[in-house]
């Protein structure tokens, strides 16, 4: 019994290193096809339309609501100390550092990450990956290095396009609804919040949750069993692992960052 | 059970003797092949051959190994053992590189058609082109069209994939593995859930193409009879081995149980029609002693 539980262990942990070993190889197949890709920017245009335009009605609208929430949230709390000129800056140093690159990367995850895996979970389950193949075409150069850095680019856009409207967001609250001073929740805004350690460690927080979000991605699709239940499985799988490398990653970053 | 293994040990010495006399006009030429998934064996040393300019089919019950051979031919799988060779080159150890080299020259048709579902008919048909030759816009263009016209889709090279039935879908596919004028070509069930009409268009697409364009084609299917009036040399696989193989008028003549079973469709015989199991009585009488 306990060696059959052992037996078991070990063949987890197994199964769990090849994959992380097929993983990783992917990767690299990814990253070499790159002159490939840049030889022909339409085929990366067109991702970055896929992932990225596609993506913004659903980035906008929950950015324009959590900034309106946050806002609400913070005026309450910045109010019982008499602070609540300060809610701008609290809005978004919240939306530059954490929820901005954050809630992208988890509606990310969602909208395009399960996307992606089951795109090209479908191409293997109709063998166009085969046919690919067949014509002396890489797919992993032709089909997936496109979409991984289509994913890396727009990642950061979009955060920052979360970050803007929920400032907005919360302005159209705070000033607009709870009578925060306008020129007080700008101007803090502007001697508080730093370019380096507020904009510039988000952008580099949303670059790390694309390339691990677009990764998880192409390689649950391109690993998935080439079935409806195994396409099926392996979008499931993207998007649990996506949340939780996202929130995981920013605990690690944060740390990094802002810990000291 | 010993006259079956006779009667497969002198049919495997006939066909080595027919393979030598063959060889050096083989296209194909695989020996000793020996595949396994997991703890079973789909090949288990055979050998055959691919003669050029013909169109050879390889027939077998559905799970029999048959789009397996295709892959490993084609060398999207790699053997456990024996050689494959394609035009003198060892499959097995090509590098990426040449095998992609090589896999210009062959076409392969997927069961599915495999078209790419976000370009047109017209530009599925290009992909290849696009992808291995510069050639301009113009001339693209021409040679495209007349690629479709081969298959008789000329009018449809706006359609996208979704607008085509299954019969013209593997048509555009088959227009998708001339584009490069391949030396050979592999169907995958080229047949398989076609109505009349579309098979009769295939049969008779398969047949003309291989003649007019000089190719060499291997076509795997379970479908006999069309199969057999397209095919000038047959193979029957089955259980990891060759069951018989020559033209279809020797297969056709062929007396051994297993191979009258398959060519005529027999329900019963050396393949059971039920799956193995326990007795009857005593499956139902288990569930009242419980």
């Amino acid at each position: 019994m306990l060696l059959d539980s052992l037996a078991n262990l070990g063949r987890l942990g197994l199964a769990i290193l090849a994959s992380l070993g097929r993983a990783h190889l992917l990767l690299l197949g990814i990253l070499s096809g790159l002159p490939a890709m840049l030889a022909r920017p339409r085929l990366l245009l067109a991702q970055i339309y896929n992932l990225g335009v596609l993506s913004l009605l659903i980035i906008l609208v929950s950015g324009l609501f959590v900034g309106m929430v946050l806002s609400l949230q913070g005026h309450y709390v910045l109010s019982q100390f008499g602070a609540a000129e300060s809610l701008g800056v609290m809005v978004a140093a919240s939306l530059v550092r954490e929820l901005g690159p954050v809630v992208t990367a988890l509606l990310f995850a969602g909208r395009a990450g399960s996307a992606l895996t089951a795109e090209i979970g479908l191409m293997k389950a109709t063998e166009q990956l085969s046919g690919l193949e067949m014509m002396a075409v890489d797919p992993v150069k032709r089909v997936l290095t496109p979409r991984f850095f289509a994913g890396l680019i727009s990642m950061p856009l979009l955060a920052a396009m979360f970050s803007a409207v929920g400032v907005i967001g919360g302005w159209f609250v705070g000033v607009g609804l709870l009578g925060v001073d306008d020129g007080a929740f700008w101007g803090q805004m502007q001697n508080k919040i730093d370019f380096n350690e507020d904009l510039v460690n988000g952008v580099i927080k949303s670059l790390v949750f694309g390339l691990v979000v677009t990764w998880i991605a192409l390689y649950e699709g391109y690993d998935a069993t080439p079935t409806s239940a195994g396409v099926s499985r392996a979008t499931t799988r993207t998007v649990v692992q996506s949340a939780l490398a996202i929130l995981g990653l920013d605990f690690i970053l944060t740390a990094l960052m802002f810990g000291a | 059970m010993a006259s079956a293994q006779s009667e497969h040990t002198a049919a495997s010495q006939t066909a080595k003797d027919r393979l030598a006399i063959a060889d050096d006009q083989a296209l194909v030429r695989v020996r000793g092949l020996r595949f396994c998934h997991g703890q079973r064996c789909i090949f288990d040393g055979i050998d055959l051959d691919i003669q050029r300019g013909r169109v050879t089919a390889i027939m077998g019950p559905s799970g029999t190994g048959k789009t397996t051979l295709l892959k490993l031919i084609s060398g999207q799988l790699p053997a456990d053992a024996g050689s494959i060779e394609v035009d003198g080159h060892e499959i097995q150890s090509l590098s990426r590189a040449a095998l992609y080299q090589l896999r210009t020259r062959m076409g392969m048709l997927f069961q599915s058609g495999a078209l790419l579902t976000d370009l047109s008919v017209f530009e599925n048909v290009a992909f290849p082109l696009r992808e291995h030759a510069k050639l301009s816009d113009s001339i693209l263009r021409k040679l495209v069209l007349i690629k479709l016209e081969a298959v008789g889709l000329r009018g449809a090279a706006a359609l996208m994939p979704s607008q085509l039935s299954g019969g013209m879908a593997r048509r555009v596919a088959l227009a998708r593995a001339i584009a490069l004028d391949p030396m050979m070509i592999m169907y995958d069930e080229p047949f398989t859930g076609q109505d009349p009409i579309s098979m009769g268009v295939l049969v008779s697409l398969i047949r003309q193409l291989n003649d007019a364009s000089g190719l060499t084609s291997i076509v795997v299917s379970h479908d006999v009879r069309e199969t057999a009036s397209i095919a000038d040399y047959l193979y029957i696989i089955a259980n990891g081995q060759i069951m018989a193989q020559g033209t279809p008028q020797q297969v056709a003549a062929n007396e051994s149980a297993w191979v009258r079973q398959f060519m005529d469709g027999e329900p019963d015989g050396p393949v059971h029609y039920h799956y193995p199991a326990q007795a009857l009585e005593q499956d139902l009488l288990q569930g009242l002693r419980r």
